[in-house]
């Protein structure tokens, strides 16, 4: 076996790897095992995982080659090694969604995207931490362990798909899946440096995602360039038949949009992403990317999303509403955790779900059952959808003249670890940009635009039409040429902690 | 306050939760602060807006009735925390 760092193989992209193991340069088995080294020693510093299935990747490994050597086609992933995030059932691996009352819950299934992965031959190493039920912005609420953003230790890697958007960022594997509901994958990818996509709502099938807001719920890729992200789209996307909200239009070839240049393209700025008080230096690094958009033959405009300041409040009524209904099904008696003291089924409901749950969680239902409760849903519930509409109206009237949104991901850029958690509302401000881009259901995408003088990651997001995820990679591909982060990699495991966690 | 303890206490009823009295002045507080935030939605008239359930998608698709084989009673009950005579087991439901 050879003792090659999981570093050397990450930096021509998955599809060169793939083509690598294809050609036999490379067995599938020494780029697991190359990974599963990287991850052994650098887990202690990070915490992105909360199980690594080392033997199902071995295995899956092994089978790559074996088909190799037979002659057998390989897949668009064959040998890639990918995380997913624990909120994705795996069959006969544990699925926790970062909660305590899915300690020990064995999905009998594969998500749907998971299926599809490894069906295109993609390994999957492990399950990566999360909020718990997705619901956070730090990756702080997992009942589990912390984890640590690889540009700095002390700080958090976003959320609530943190542990993916680590994972990357540290090499540990060179994609991962994540999912969105309000910015879970695009707020991570910027606080870590790495690429992050939010497919149009529907794009890609919610089967087998534990269900958190089913009217915003996406999963989508985490990963070192658009390139690769664009690479995993390919293989995700597309309708479901286990998923009636999984849309019936044709994937495209993103792989064809990437080279297709910015030229031509007219790109909207809102005013209203450059608010008094944005960070100084994520306002500078996206400016200096856009100034990059002339270079790019795209030009630049200035919009208005009017409704954005009320996304926010909007979102967290449609969100938790949604979520305190899907949530109700946890409640100790087909799967998950259940409190034995209980005499009866009342009990056993109440003692089992208050347990279980963490304190974000509870919050959460609370604030969706709240709003959703006799004497309040018309004044909560039904306002925030109206509300909705208009921003989804905003959204409409800009793609008349303009082909894609430029905005910061994130208002700031990784803070430190504690600093919000006993704030939610502070913590939800963090979600600024990015809801907006779930209540409408478009494409957004964060990728690396420059790094702040502490060292962190600063992130651009690109907003499309809906199902136009082709122009978003497009751009985004284009500013990422432009800007040369790529080059840019955290220093770990070198400068991390003995240990992390709780 | 937005919201009262009692209002805390009903809602926690309604979905199946029970606080402790720390938690509960906790949650009535927090809970105050973010309905607070989200009554800035007042300012806006929107009497004549229809609303968004689904952002796109067609929640409403229609796809053929066809047999297919479903999952075995034996994964089904694979994950309970107590299972009997193929059946999912739990405490006396009239007290």
């Amino acid at each position: 076996m050879s003792g090659g760092d999981a570093r050397d193989y990450a930096g021509d992209g998955v599809r060169a790897l793939r083509d690598r193991i294809a050609a036999g340069d490379l067995s599938a088995a020494e780029v697991v095992e190359a990974h599963l080294g990287r991850i052994a020693r650098v887990e202690p510093a990070i915490g992105a995982f909360l199980h690594v299935d080392e033997d199902g990747a071995r295995a899956a490994a092994a089978a790559i080659d074996r088909d190799r050597k037979a002659g057998r086609p390989l897949g668009p992933l064959a040998g890639v090694p990918v995380g997913v995030k624990d909120i994705l059932c795996t069959r006969g691996a544990a699925t926790t969604c970062g909660s305590r009352i899915l300690e020990g819950f064995v999905p009998p299934y594969d998500a749907t995207c998971v299926a599809r992965l490894r069906a295109a031959g993609a390994v999957v190493v492990g399950k990566t931490n999360m909020d718990e039920f997705a619901m956070g912005s730090s990756t702080e609420n997992s009942a589990y362990r912390a984890t640590r953003n690889p540009w700095d230790p002390e700080r958090v890697p976003g959320g609530s798909s943190g542990g993916s958007a680590a994972a990357v960022a540290a090499d540990e594997v060179p994609a991962a899946l994540g999912t969105d509901t309000g910015g879970s994958i695009r707020q991570p990818a910027a606080l870590c440096g790495v690429v992050g996509m939010k497919p149009t709502y529907g794009r890609v099938s919610r089967y087998g995602v534990v269900a958190f807001a089913s009217s915003l719920d996406q999963v989508g890729p985490l990963a070192n360039s658009v390139a690769d992200a664009a690479e995993i789209l390919q293989v995700i996307a597309g309708a479901d038949a286990r998923d009636a909200t999984s849309a019936r239009v044709p994937v495209p070839d993103f792989r064809a949009a990437l080279g297709g240049g910015a030229r031509g393209l007219r790109l909207g700025v809102p005013r209203e992403y450059f608010p008094a008080g944005l960070d100084a230096e994520v306002d500078a690094a996206v400016r200096r990317a856009l100034g990059e958009a002339g270079r790019l033959g795209a030009t630049v405009e200035e919009i208005s999303l009017p409704h954005t300041e009320y996304a926010i409040p909007a979102y967290y009524i449609v969100a938790t509403a949604e979520a305190s209904s899907n949530l109700a099904r946890y409640d100790g008696v087909r799967y998950g955790h259940r409190d034995d003291a209980a005499r009866d089924l009342a009990a056993l409901y109440v003692r089992s779900r208050s347990g279980g749950f963490g304190a974000e969680v509870k919050r959460r239902i609370m604030l969706g059952t709240y709003v959703l409760s006799s004497g309040y849903y018309d004044a909560y519930y039904r306002k925030a959808q109206k509300v909705r509409t208009l921003i989804r109206r905003d959204f409409d009237t800009v793609f008349e003249k303009v082909d894609v949104i430029v905005t910061p991901t994130s208002p700031t850029p990784a803070f430190r670890i504690g600093e919000k958690v006993d704030d939610p509302l502070a913590m939800y401000l963090s979600d600024i940009f990015t809801v907006t881009v779930n209540l409408a259901g478009l494409p957004g995408l964060s990728l690396p635009c420059g790094v702040t003088g502490a060292g962190l990651p600063i992130g651009l997001q690109v907003i499309g039409r809906p199902f136009d995820e082709e122009t978003v990679l497009r751009v985004a591909a284009a500013f990422e040429a432009a800007i040369g982060f790529r080059s840019r990699r955290p220093l770990l495991p070198e400068r991390g902690p003995a240990a992390p966690g709780r | 306050m937005a919201i009262t303890r009692d209002e805390v206490r009903h809602i926690a009823k309604l979905a199946n939760l029970e606080f402790g009295d720390d938690e509960q002045d906790r949650f009535t507080r927090q809970l105050s602060a973010i309905l607070d935030h989200v009554k800035q939605l007042d300012r806006l008239d929107t009497s004549a807006v229809e609303p968004t359930s689904h952002a796109g998608g067609d929640p409403a698709a229609l796809r053929e009735d066809t047999l297919a084989p479903t999952l075995p009673r034996d994964e089904a009950l694979a994950n309970a925390p107590e299972a009997d005579h193929g059946l999912f087991k739990v405490p006396r439901v009239i007290g």
